[in-house]
């Protein structure tokens, strides 16, 4: 009898050890989680009046969300631009940063010194120091003078040009120069994409590419059949990690926006609705994206 | 025929590259060239590839050893011709640097700690218990990691601004307590894992309690060890190089963060609150002392916000370049994957 109870217990017991591990998480996400996101969300149908004593929140239907679309002159044409900025900028740091780990995990002289270079930026790439350089508006116009003046020297700007006037310069062509150009900005924001890429090239049997070499298979062919699929799942992870960190990076010119408007201008249910547009955006786009991918997913171990 | 092998093989290597060559119908020369061409292009584009990363850093650091003419001088690019250290001295003044950097690192230790065992007990729950909403909760990981916590600031901001537990604080003193100014909401939001990318770590630390072998537990309970004292024992010690990195990233990305420390942590002069003002100080100071209603200049602001910048990553560069290991190799060894 006493013998069938015991491990009863031991599932009760695990079962409530269960609860209280994640106990800090679950009042965290009640407190600080799901009751502000449901005030934000009624604050962004309202309009907030805050005086010393307390707030009220005035009921005021979708006069935020008008406002931020038709009303507002800036906020369209940024949302445009960071969303444009990060279909383009997204998938380049992927292409980026697989490449960058395929490399890294050959064998060479150096490498250890050339890892350490390429995580630094996951260092020198977050919060305040990347923000900081655009923080001073006659400093962006000047950076943005040298750079339109010294377009014609650059290389990029010399095979545009000669693309362009041989008529091959199409936009597909444009959107490729701006990539390249903007080589640094991906550089910069693929530091912990290829620590991850890395992490799954190092766990890919080193047997299953001895019987590929076996079978006459070249190099070209092994990266697409081995290691494409082997790794696909990170593909997956890496995108929604990169969507996320765009949405999160303090240079990104919708965030600015919603935080000025909360904290310089205390209109609080104005940028409510704005943070709320944003938020199911790019809900949407990671949505949509990441189904499409976990389609071609593989995995090897079911 | 082995022994033949072997044969074949001394006799290949008492012979020249040329012979060899012969002997293989030029696939050895082909082969080798292939191998320098691969190399060759390898080596450009890993030199390219580090200069690019390296290169702000390099030209931050030149600007700042210059003199203010130095900057206006076109004959000077990378190497100062007036070599100084006056705008290390004139940055710091700016950023109250000592004062910032202590108040920095307090904030960023005592937070990524609170933070990390927090979430380490989290994963923990998540890796080895099975519990009946146990899907959900870690589906609201999931929407923790992916919700911009700008979303949720207003409303946090005014919780915090008028902070009350069920109205006894108005009832006691007649108005709500401001807690806007003070430490403790930021720390609470640690304690209950909503901190700077708290569900990454949550992620991070399931993924690697998932991959350690269950039968190490099991054995423990068998000898009638509890549940946290084997968490205590048999866990953590194994659990040591995803606590270190986990840790580390927790520290560094606290250190430079600036939209926490901006809304949650207005009154305390950090690292980087003081950098992003850095700027306008010097604007000011400029006016003050020179009495030039124009203010600083863009180059001579460029060079002290550079100034600035390395003054605060210099710790961090410090401390990446002795704890790279820590960084790296630990995300390695939990294979995420979704």
């Amino acid at each position: 009898m006493s013998r069938q109870k015991k491990p009863v217990g031991l599932e009760k017991r695990k079962v409530i050890a269960g609860y209280l591990f994640t106990l800090p998480f679950t009042l965290g996400f009640l407190i600080f989680m799901v009751r502000p996101l449901i005030q934000s969300l009624y604050m962004s149908f309202s309009n907030v009046d805050v005086s010393a004593g307390g707030f009220k929140i005035l009921f005021a239907g979708l006069v935020n969300y008008i406002r931020a679309f038709t009303i507002d002159i800036e906020f369209n044409r940024l949302l445009v631009e960071e969303i444009l900025r990060m279909c383009i900028n997204a998938p380049a740091i992927i292409v980026f940063s697989f490449f960058s780990a395929l490399i890294l995990n050959q064998k060479f002289v150096g490498r250890g010194i050339v890892r350490v270079i390429f995580f630094l930026p996951v260092i020198l790439s977050s919060g305040v120091i990347l923000g900081v350089e655009y923080n001073n508006s006659l400093l962006a116009g000047m950076q943005d003078m040298i750079a339109n003046s010294n377009a014609g020297t650059s290389i990029t700007g010399a095979i545009q040009k000669i693309l362009v006037t041989s008529g091959v310069g199409t936009r597909a062509f444009r959107i490729v120069f701006e990539i390249v150009d903007g080589i640094y900005d991906v550089a910069i924001s693929s530091g912990i994409q290829i620590i991850i890429f890395l992490s799954g090239l190092q766990t890919i049997p080193h047997s299953m590419y001895e019987a590929a070499e076996i079978e006459g298979c070249t190099a070209w062919e092994k990266l697409w059949k081995i290691t494409f699929p082997m790794i696909s799942p990170l593909f997956l992870v890496n995108w929604v990690y990169t969507i996320v960190d765009f949405c999160m990076r303090s240079d990104n010119q919708v965030m600015e926006k919603i935080r000025s408007e909360m904290v310089v201008q205390i209109n609080y249910g104005f940028s409510s609705a704005m943070a709320w547009i944003y938020f199911v955006i790019v809900m949407a786009i990671i949505a949509v994206s990441s189904f499409i991918i976990s389609k071609g997913v593989y995995y090897y171990d079911e | 025929m082995t022994s033949e092998n072997e044969a074949m093989d001394g006799l290949l290597q008492s012979k020249s590259y040329w012979e060899r060559n012969r002997l293989s119908e030029g696939y050895l020369l082909k082969k080798s060239i292939k191998a320098v061409v691969v190399r060759i292009c390898r080596a450009t584009l890993l030199f390219g590839m580090c200069f690019l990363i390296l290169q702000p850093i390099i030209g931050k650091l030149c600007v700042s050893l210059m003199a203010e003419e130095d900057l206006y001088n076109s004959m000077v690019i990378y190497v100062p011709e007036n070599f100084t250290l006056a705008n290390y001295q004139l940055a710091a003044d700016f950023m109250s640097y000592g004062e910032s950097l202590k108040n920095t690192i307090i904030i960023s230790l005592t937070t990524a700690a609170v933070q990390i065992f927090m979430c380490m007990l989290v994963g923990y729950g998540f890796a080895r218990f099975n519990f009946h909403i146990k899907k959900l909760l870690f589906a609201c990981v999931i929407l923790v990691i992916i919700i911009p916590p700008q979303t949720i600031s207003t409303s946090l901001y005014l919780h915090f601004r008028y902070f009350d537990i069920v109205g006894i604080f108005k009832a006691l003193t007649g108005t709500s307590i401001n807690l806007r100014d003070s430490v403790i909401p930021y720390y609470l939001m640690s304690a209950g894992c909503m901190g700077l990318k708290s569900g990454l770590y949550i992620f991070m630390f399931r993924q690697f309690f998932r991959n350690i072998p269950k039968e190490l537990e099991e054995a423990a309970y068998v000898d009638g060890c509890g549940i946290f004292r084997t968490f205590i024992s048999i866990m953590l010690p194994d659990a040591k190089p995803i606590i270190t990195s986990c840790f580390l990233f927790s520290f560094v990305w606290q250190w430079t963060d600036i939209f926490y420390t901006k809304t949650f942590l207005g009154n305390i002069k950090l690292l980087s609150r003081q950098l992003s003002m850095i700027g306008d100080r010097l604007d000011a100071y400029v006016k003050m002392t020179l009495g030039d209603a124009g203010g600083a200049s863009v180059g001579y602001t460029n060079c002290i916000v550079s100034t600035g910048t390395l003054m605060v990553i210099a710790p961090l560069l410090i401390l990446y370049l002795f704890a790279q290991k820590g960084f790296v190799e630990s995300i390695s060894n939990t294979g995420i994957k979704m």
